[in-house]
């Protein structure tokens, strides 16, 4: 049984659950063109993962095994759709901007992953905490590429002006590439070759070995 | 609870039906609790668009230099509903009520659109549309805000056009809704390129709406100038979007029976 430091802090880099385990990766695309979305996004991921952690875990006991997978739906949808309402509710400019993808955290494979995978054999306090540190382990990778889109895309950060841009008359102009989705792949994938690096424990072994001296003639 | 009548058709059923009951109380009680702050949020936002286009307010402010807030400068406005084919008002719309862009999906009050008619793409055409109007003391309108939209590259953008007391020229005009590229045809959002559309000549001699968005404009005080604005640099079909839009809605199809009714004096 690991200590409750241990749940809460291993997923920031040790198993952080875009690096290492590779999930969550569509949200990761979509709402890092600015860290104001960002960084509401990552609220709401922690929000969803932790209760809906707490709840399955509470849950865990009576929960039929044939239809324990549409509960844990419905407890993850009913958190999400709260989420929404009050995102609505309270920042509405920044549900504008996010429109669909905080009602597709119902669908981010971290939430669903860590109430099958750790709640459902786990109590209620450790679940809970285990939920806030993968949420903060998703929010750590998201915070890192919104840091790096949106200087150099839109050459503003939080919406205050780091570099002028052209269209506003200044000399900066913006890497066009940085605010379309693909250039979040590259920046993930820059952050896993860094965190490999430095945790070479998470490097995965080599799927098949290249013989040694082969010619193409053997090829063919 | 023992493992052995944990998977019984009874413990399902009860736990499936205790857990749906939570869950959609849960939902309902935050639709409903947080259902005014939502729907302030909207208005707030519309009015907010609105001012901006008719250059009152810095697009993203909440207040003007004199600190003033949305809704007071809001108030400033005179809501009217305009039946667009005949260029009257309409008295039996209450213009709070009325929503322009569900009527222009009600069969009832809207018609298809084909063929040449349709350059904006929005398929049906409402029958009844949304002015907002500021008047002086004297009560001459100075100045007309008109709901607009029309396909751009990846949606349909929405926003308003604010014509001057004239009813020829153009106050400005903003953007609240589209799906543009960021950095491309989201530059409609630019307030730089927006600052072009003030005194815009959005008519020709003859009444006919002639707005272009052009590669380079005409030399400076040349007549044509007059009626063109730069097109956004790799953005060819959002600029393309926003010129049909707003010769558009400017014209008979459109607002164009009003506008000619209003500078007539006979509405």
């Amino acid at each position: 049984m690991s200590s409750p430091k241990e749940v809460l802090f291993s997923p920031l880099f040790d198993n952080n659950p875009i690096a290492l385990q590779v999930l969550g990766i569509c949200s990761a695309l979509a709402v890092t063109v600015s860290m104001i979305n960002t960084l509401v996004m990552c609220a709401a991921v922690i929000f969803v993962c932790a209760f809906s952690n707490l709840f399955v875990s509470m849950l865990r006991h009576v929960m039929p095994s044939s239809i324990r997978i549409i509960i844990q739906m419905t407890i993850i949808a009913s958190l999400v759709i709260l989420v929404d309402q009050v995102i609505q509710a309270y920042a509405y400019e920044v549900s504008q901007r996010l429109s669909v993808f905080v009602g597709l955290i119902i669908t981010n494979c971290i939430v669903l992953g860590r109430a099958e995978g750790f709640a459902l054999q786990n109590g209620p306090y450790m679940s809970f905490l285990d939920g806030v540190g993968n949420g903060l382990g998703y929010s750590v990778l998201l915070i890192l590429v919104a840091l790096v889109r949106e200087p150099l895309g839109a050459g503003t950060l939080m919406g205050y002006t780091l570099f002028l841009s052209v269209n506003d008359g200044g000399w900066y102009i913006g890497n066009g590439l940085m605010l379309l989705a693909p250039s979040a792949f590259f920046i993930i994938g820059l952050a896993i070759w860094g965190l490999r690096a430095w945790k070479p424990a998470q490097v995965e072994p080599a799927e098949y070995e290249i013989a040694e001296n082969v010619q193409y003639k053997e090829a063919i | 609870m023992s493992q052995h009548n944990r998977d019984s058709i009874g413990n399902i059923l009860t736990v499936a039906v205790s857990v749906c009951l939570v869950a959609s109380i849960l939902v309902s009680v935050a639709a409903v609790g947080l259902k005014p702050a939502q729907d302030a949020n909207r208005l707030l936002n519309q009015r907010q668009n609105i001012l901006v286009a008719a250059g009152l307010l810095a697009a993203g402010a909440r207040t003007d230099e004199q600190g003033r807030g949305i809704n007071e400068l809001f108030d400033q406005f005179e809501v009217r509903v305009v039946d667009l084919r005949t260029g009257d008002y309409v008295d039996d719309l209450d213009p709070q009520e009325f929503d322009q862009l569900r009527s222009a999906r009600d069969p009832a009050m809207s018609r298809r659109l084909d063929g040449d008619e349709d350059k904006p793409t929005l398929r049906r055409l409402e029958q009844y549309g949304i002015v907002y109007l500021i008047r002086d003391a004297d009560g001459d309108v100075e100045k007309t805000v008109l709901p607009v939209r029309g396909m751009g590259l990846w949606g349909t953008m929405f926003g308003y056009l604010a014509i001057e007391g004239d009813l020829v020229t153009a106050e400005g005009i903003a953007f609240y809704r589209h799906q543009e590229t960021p950095g491309l045809g989201g530059e409609i959002e630019n307030p730089r390129w927006r600052a072009q559309w003030e005194g815009l000549r959005l008519f020709d001699d003859e009444g006919r709406p002639t707005v272009e968005l052009v590669k380079t404009r005409a030399p400076e005080g040349s007549d044509a100038r007059q009626h063109q604005v730069d097109m956004l640099a790799g953005a060819t079909l959002t600029s393309r979007g926003v010129e049909n839009l707003v010769n558009f809605w400017l014209s008979d199809l459109g607002y164009g029976a009003y506008l000619d009714k209003l500078r007539r004096g006979e509405v």
